[in-house]
Parts: C-alpha cells; structure tokens; sequence
C-alpha cells in the first residue's frame, strides 16, 4: 500500500511566482485496485502522480511505499524503488525518438543490467501482448497515436512493476480506444497489480473497471467516491 | 559446465554504453563536427611531440659518434686556429686515450648561395683532387659522381675538383651539407698553414673522467675552450625542448578555443537532447546513470578524437615527412635534408599529448554535462 | 623556465584541476553549512543535485592525478640530460629544492584523494547519507593540500634551470651519501627484504581473514598504512639492485625506464593500488555502527579487501619473479 500522510508540494518556494501546487493531501492507496483521480487540469493530480511515484519529493508531509518511508531518501534510493515497483504511461507517452518501438520497451530495465536476450524476449512478447509486436523494429517517431500508448504501457511493464501509473491515458484516444485501454486496466488488476490514474475523462472514471476515485481540487482531496 | 555470468556492474556499463553510442549517432553532425575538431588539436599537439622526439632520438645517435672532448682555441673570444703542438700536449693528460687534430670549416658557395661544411674526415678514402658530398649539396649544385665540382679558393684561384661520390641519404640529417676531402686539398682551399688544424678531438673512454679532462686542460691551456659530448647533448636537448615547447604554447590557444567549443556544446543541450535525458529519468534512471551515459560519451569521443589525430599525425610526421612543421623546428636553411625520421612513439608521448587534451575538454564539459544530467524527472511529467 | 611541452601539460593540468577544486570545495562548505536531509526544500534537493558534481570532479581529478605522477617522473626522468650530473629522474628532481617536496605531496594527495573516493562511495550505501559530514570535512582538508601540491609541481618547473649542478642518483641513494635517500640505502637488505615481505604476507593473510570472516578490518587498515612506506623503502634497500643487476645501483626510478622493461609501473601500481584499498578497508571502519551503513558497508568493505589481496599477491609475484630472473646473487 502507497499512504502519503499530509503531504505538500510547492514550487518556487519563498518566490513572487511561489505554486502550491499539493496542500495537504493525505491519500491510502490500496494494492491490487484501480484507483483514479480526477480533478480539472491545475487541481494537483500530476503532482500527487508524481509524488507517489516517488519521482519528485515532497515539500513537507510523509509519503510510505509498502513499509517504507520514501520521503528523505537520496535519490539513488528513490529511483531504486521507483524502477523496481512503478511503471509510468505518461501523458504525452515520451518515447525516445530515434529508438525503435523495441528498444523504448527495453530502456528502463538498462540500468539493472540483466541478459540481454532475455530481456530482448520480454520485451518483444509484452509487444505482442497488445498487439504492436509487428511494429518492433519500427522507429517510435513513425507509430500512430494508438501504437505509441501501446509501446508506452509495455515500457511501463518492462521490469514487472507491483504498480502502473499512467497520467491522462486517454487524452489523444478516441473512444474506441479509450475504452479498449480500460480493457488493459482491467487485465493489469486480474494480474494481482495496483493501478493509479490520474484523468479527467468521464470514460475512466465511470468505468466499472475502477474501484475508487479520489476527486482533487486546488491541491486538496474534495471527495473519495468508492 | 557452468557459464560464466558477466558481473552485474559490467552488463550495466555495457548497456549504458549502448545507449551512448546509439544516442551519438542519433546526432551525428554535431558530434562529428567536435569530433573533428577535437581530432585536429590532437593532430597539432601530436605532430609536433612526435616531430620533437624523433629528432631527438636521431640527433642523439648521431651524436653517440661525436668525439668525447673537442677543444678549440680562443683568441679575443673568438674560435681560433689551434696549433698542431697542442696535440701531443693534450695526449699526455690522464684520461685521454687519444688526441686527434681536425679539420673542418665552412665555405660560402656564390653559385648556389648556400653554405656547405667542409670537412677531412679520419680517413679520407678519395684521392686528393676528389671529392664526397652530401646528398644536398648534390642536390644544390646538381652534382653527380664524376662531375666536376668548381670551387673558389683563399687565395682568389678556381679549384676544380671531381666528385667521387655522394653519401648515403639515410644520413642526410648531418650529412647533407657535407663535403668531405683530403687534408691537402683542404688546406690549399682555405689556405691552412700545416701545423695549425680547426680543433682537436679528444677521447676519453671514462666518461666519469671527463669533467675532469676538461678542468685540466683548462688549465693547461687557457687559450682553450673543452666542449664535452654531454655539453652538446644538452644543447641540443634544450634548443629541441624549447622550440617543441614554444609551438606547444602557440598551440595552446587552439587547445583554449576547443576547450570553448567543447564547453558551448555541452551546455547547449538541443531540445531533443533535453527532452531524452528528462525522459530516461522518469522512466527510472537515475542521476548516476545518466552522468555514467555523458561520461562514456566524453571517453567514446575522445578516444576517438586521439586515435584518429595519433594516426593522422604519424602519417603526417612519418610518411609525409611532416611538410606543416619542419620549417618551425629546423631552422631555416637552403639546403633543406630530403630525409625519413625513424618512426618513435612512447607512452610517454601519449601521456602528455592525454593531459594537453583530454583535460581541458574533460574539464569543459564536466559542469555542462552534471547539470544535464540532473534535470529533474517531474519536469518531463508536467510537459 | 624550461618549456618543455610534458612541462606545459603538467602545469596546465595542474591549474585545471585547481580551479576545478576550489569550485568543489566551494560547494562542499555550503553543503557543510545549510545540509538538512529530512527538508523538502528546493535548497536541499540542490544541494543533493551538488552532491553528484562534486564526486564526479574528485573522480576525475584522481584520474589527472595519477596521470600526472607518473608523467611527473617522467618528465624529470626525460629532463635529465639538462642537468649535469643528473642521469635519471633523481637527479633532475633535486635541480631544485621543489621538486621531492612536490613528489612526496604529490603521491600522498593521490593518496588522500582515493580515500575520498572510497568514504565517498561508502556514503552512497547507505540511504541517509550518513557520512556527508565527514566526507565534505575531509574534502575541505583535501583540498589545501592538492593544492599545495599542484603549487610546488609549477614552482619546480618555474625554478627550473638548465645546466644547474646536480647530483646523480648513485650519490643520492648511495651509502655514502647524506640525506634521506642514502639511509634508505644503507639499511641492511635483509632487513628491508624481510621488513617488506613479513608485512606484505600480513596484509595478505589479514584481508583473506577479513574476506572470510568480516573480523580484523583495523588489522587490514594498519598493516596496509605500513606496508605502503615499507615497500617504497624496500625498493631502495633492497630490491632495486637486483633489478639493475648491480649492488650499488640503489635508484627507485630507474625502474621506470625501459632499459629494465618499466618495471617499475606495474610494481608501484599494484603497490599503491594493493596498500591504498586495504587502508580503506580500515578508513571505513569506525562507520559500520552507523545504522544505514550496518548491512550494505562490510560487504562493500570485504570488496575492497578482495581487491586489495588480489593486488598484493600480483606484486608477491613480480617481486619473485624479479628475483628469480636476476644474475644477482647477493
């Protein structure tokens, strides 16, 4: 379980330009459930993202993954636990340009060295897992929209994560899609994984998929619906 | 069998260096572009130590031949002619095995307007009436064996004289301006009385011995000044040192502006490069592995940038004979030596050439390179 | 001054590095002052980003380092025929009252800096940062004192003159000379010989036993600081003359010249290498109460006494094989 305990984040601190941008969140995040938060754009939900994470620190507060508390711990640290236990789909996906569909997939387990042809074969399955495996060897700046939120959910689960973030999945699908994403949600919680997803589209989270939403606004929990 | 599993520390590396280099060639042009101008400053730096050191090594050999001792006379602290009673004089001190009168000087040649050096070697083995010249005085006065070899004697007469030979090019850095004859011929020319000879070469099979040497015939004779054979050498070692370090330093403000270059470069991340490294970060890379990415970038071009400037400036120095530098190092002459230096290399050479180099541009980018790197992954997030 | 181009690469790393030192230590004192590790605030999280700057210019300036030690000796190995009396880097070095100085500081600032490197290493094991304090103390007492040794390397250059009357290493680390060098030489060989193998074996025999067991770290630590000065003395003492093959030839840098096959590199690198990680072994020692450090610092330690044994049986084995090969017979 993820729990942040009174958390703030603010930007530019002690600046003309200070941003509050989290006040005060205190958030449980249960394992093996799909949890979504919603709020208008500005309302904190990429920020909290974010600190849960563990890809930014908070400002004051506490934040535990599982049983550890991860809020002072060197960055070495964090970004151990971060790439052992979450996978992230990003907004605007961030695929490495110049690399192949492939070699995105394989990026984030570089860093924990390992065989190379097993990961070679991990990669390329997870590819065939949601259906672009034929588009492997293609370069990520010539896949459709729909083929590169595809590649980006199979980075995300490169290294097996407990935990999958995605920010604004949905954002550049059209409704077809979106829905064939919640599909994926779906089959991510049978595998016995935790799902955070920050959205603000009615598609995510009315969805039946989802077990709890957490409603943001102006950086504070309005509303927790189950 | 068990296989042998590559440590966890090493496979790490051997992925981050895959990326690197796929990220290199994923900008080619500007990396091309520093690469070679990087490989251009080595190519300088390089070719001079090389240049340095193998003249060096050639003028050491030569010089292993040179007489112990040579003392010549002084008169109003000018080289003066030495009398031949000096010879038996100077074979009597202890340590000298042998005392030897030479002959040698220099001749202004009108037609060619170059100055060619004269000399009776030990053993003259030509006939009186002929002569042996150096490859550039052939060359000069476009002589071949049995020319006729005109010459303007002291006393105002033309002597004409016969080539027997031309000496051999492989020795064409001493010998090129050479003219060796027979003690006759050479004294009618320069009008050389007997008894007095140039100087006179010493042997002194000790070498502990001959600073000793050298005090007593100062001494003995006054009127004499004993050049020793480690006089000379470190003549040479330093007019050699400082010329070399004297194009060293002109080059250094080529090795500041690459330093600039290198800096500009680093610092000024394209967009794409930025939004790549935010993009590692988030997905799990941390501060050390990107660093670990900008250094094997650093070490993949710079060894590049080395390899190909070494090779470039032995082809330069070895095989071209090092057209851009000789002039700089050798002094000007006429009789410039069509010569081949003896191809020398050390790891001291390599040493130095990484510290002129692979500092000052390990040392612009370092800065550049950890604020790369230490682009905070939220950043990326909210983009 | 004499401008010889390895001179001008000395001197220019040397103010290079510098520079890039006093930049660190400028960090390394903020660090010191405004450190907060449980603060969130963006003061703290750039104080951290410094953190990795600071290892990654010490990493390299050890690098430098080394390079310049032995180009050092080698430049004043190469000057040598510039100075009269000098045949080797011995004498070149004492043509001015700069140059040992500048030598002896020199390996002792490599030395200090592989230090840093190992506390700075250590300190990234454990995940509160528990010896940032120590490390940025020690790194603001380091750095003076590179400094002053990248000072002395220019003013040996900068006092150099050619022609000054020098001597000869078979009078300086001769027996009848005065000073240092001849009473390094005139210590009876078997002594040094069984000084350095007696020691030698001890680092050797307490690393394995710390490998093993994890027990006897200070041991470790001690015998590897003697073993370091122990060594270097052996070599005048003792084994020098069997690698020239003559009982007066004392040198310990005439090894480094080609004429004995360099011998003297691969010999003084396993010894500095083989000494310096088994006295990080013991540096790290009095760190293994700290909590965060309790799990990951001895395994990290037992690495390093590896590697130290490892060095340390290589140099058991040049040595024997120097004397094996040598006509020698003393």
């Amino acid at each position: 379980m993820i729990r942040l305990e009174d958390v703030r984040k603010v930007f530019h601190q002690g600046r003309p330009d200070e941003l509050v941008a989290v006040d005060g969140v205190s958030l449980d995040i249960s394992d093996k459930q799909v949890t979504v938060l919603r709020g208008p754009s500005g309302s904190g939900k990429t920020s909290v993202l974010a600190l849960v994470g563990c890809m930014a620190r908070p400002t004051s507060g506490r934040i535990h993954v599982g049983d550890r508390e991860v809020t002072s711990l060197p960055e070495h640290f964090l970004t151990e636990v971060r790439r052992r236990t979450f996978g992230f789909v990003f907004q605007e996906f961030h695929l490495v340009r110049g690399l192949t569909a492939l070699e995105n997939v394989m990026l984030p387990a570089y860093p924990l060295g390992g065989s190379r042809k097993q990961l070679l074969s991990r990669a390329q399955a997870l590819l065939e897992r949601f259906g672009v495996g034929g588009r492997a060897r293609e370069r990520a700046d010539w896949l459709s929209g729909g083929e590169s939120q595809r590649v980006a959910i199979a980075r995300a689960l490169v290294n097996d994560p407990m935990v999958v973030v995605a920010d604004e999945p949905t954002a550049h699908l059209d409704s077809k899609l979106s829905a064939s994403f919640m599909g994926v949600v779906d089959a991510l919680r049978s595998e016995g994984r935790t799902v955070l997803i920050a959205s603000h589209d009615p598609i995510v989270h009315e969805s039946e998929v989802v077990d709890r939403v957490v409603t943001l606004r102006d950086g504070r929990i309005v509303d927790e619906a189950l | 069998m068990r296989r042998l599993r590559t440590p966890p520390w090493l496979e790490r590396q051997r992925y981050l260096l895959d990326f690197t280099l796929s990220s290199l060639g994923r900008r080619r042009g500007r990396n091309l572009a520093l690469l070679a101008l990087y490989a251009l400053v080595v190519f300088m730096l390089a070719s001079v130590l090389m240049f340095t050191q193998a003249l060096r090594g050639e003028a050491l050999r030569i010089l292993e031949g040179a007489p112990d001792v040579v003392v010549q006379r002084m008169v109003a602290g000018r080289h003066d002619l030495i009398p031949g009673d000096r010879v038996e004089q100077l074979s009597r001190v202890r340590g000298v095995q042998e005392a030897r009168g030479r002959l040698w000087g220099y001749y202004y040649d009108t037609y060619t307007q170059a100055n060619f050096t004269f000399l009776v070697p030990d053993r003259f083995w030509g006939k009186p009436g002929e002569v042996v010249i150096g490859e550039g005085v052939a060359r000069a006065r476009f002589a071949q064996p049995g020319d006729p070899f005109p010459m303007q004697a002291a006393d105002g007469s033309v002597e004409i004289l016969e080539v027997r030979e031309t000496i051999a090019a492989s020795s064409a850095l001493v010998s090129s301006d050479l003219v060796l004859l027979s003690e006759a011929d050479f004294r009618h020319l320069f009008s050389v009385p007997r008894d007095l000879y140039t100087d006179i070469a010493l042997t002194v099979p000790n070498g502990k011995e001959v600073p000793m040497v050298a005090a007593k015939i100062r001494g003995q004779m006054p009127d004499t000044r004993p050049i020793t054979h480690a006089e000379i050498a470190r003549t040479y070692e330093a007019i050699l040192d400082w010329r070399s370090g004297l194009a060293v330093l002109v080059l250094a403000s080529a090795v500041l502006s690459f330093g600039i270059v290198a800096w500009d470069k680093a610092s000024g991340l394209s967009a794409d490069e930025r939004r790549e490294i935010g993009i590692l970060k988030a997905i799990g890379w941390d501060t050390t592995e990107v660093l670990a990415v900008k250094a094997w970038e650093g070490a993949v071009i710079s060894l590049s940038a080395f390899l190909v400037g070494l090779l470039l400036a032995y082809a330069h120095v070895f095989v071209a004979r090092a057209p851009l530098l000789a002039p700089v190092l050798k002094g000007w002459s006429v009789l410039y030596p069509d010569f081949r230096l003896t191809p020398t290399g050390s790891p001291f050479l390599v040493a130095t050439l990484f510290l002129l180099t692979v500092v000052p541009y390990t040392v612009a980018t370092v800065v550049p390179a950890w604020r790369a790197a230490t682009a905070d992954p939220d950043a990326v997030m909210r983009s | 001054m004499i401008l010889h181009p390895s001179v001008l690469a000395l001197v220019g790393s040397a103010l290079l590095g510098g520079g890039l030192l006093v930049y660190s230590s400028w960090w390394a004192a903020r660090v010191l002052l405004r450190w907060d590790l449980s603060s969130g605030s963006e003061l703290q999280v750039a104080l951290e980003r410094r953190t990795y700057l600071v290892s990654t210019i010490l990493a390299y300036v050890l690098l430098f380092e080394l390079a310049s030690l032995f180009l050092f000796v080698f430049t004043a190995d190469s000057m040598a025929p510039l100075f009269t009396g000098a045949m080797c880097a011995a004498g070149s070095l004492r043509a001015s009252p700069y140059g040992y100085p500048a030598l002896m500081l020199q390996t002792a600032g490599f030395a200090m800096a592989s230090l840093w490197l190992v506390v700075n290493r250590a300190d990234s094991l454990g995940y509160d940062y528990p010896l940032i304090r120590y490390k940025y103390g020690f790194l603001l007492v380091l750095t003076p004192v590179l400094l002053l040794e990248m000072g002395l390397r220019v003013a040996f250059f900068l006092d150099l003159k050619p022609d000054v009357i020098t001597s000869c290493c078979g009078s300086l680390f001769g027996a009848r000379g005065r000073g240092l060098g001849s009473d390094l030489a005139g210590i009876p060989p078997k002594v040094a010989a069984v000084a350095f193998v007696a020691l030698l074996a001890g680092v050797i025999l307490a690393g394995l036993h710390f490998w093993a067991t994890g027990r006897g770290g200070w041991a470790v630590g001690v015998l590897a600081l003697v073993l370091l000065p122990t060594g270097l003395g052996a070599v005048v003492a003792w084994l020098s003359p069997y690698v020239y093959e003559l009982p007066t030839h004392h040198c310990p840098f005439c090894l480094l010249q080609r004429e004995y096959d360099w011998v003297g590199y691969p010999f003084y690198g396993a010894l500095l290498g083989g000494s310096l990680s088994g006295v990080g072994v013991g540096v790290l020692m009095p760190f293994r109460s700290i909590p965060s450090l309790a799990g990951p610092l001895p395994a990290y330690q037992r690495r390093l006494a590896a590697f130290s044994v490892w060095l340390l049986v290589a140099l058991g084995v040049l040595v024997a094989v120097i004397l094996a090969r040598s006509q020698l017979r003393l």
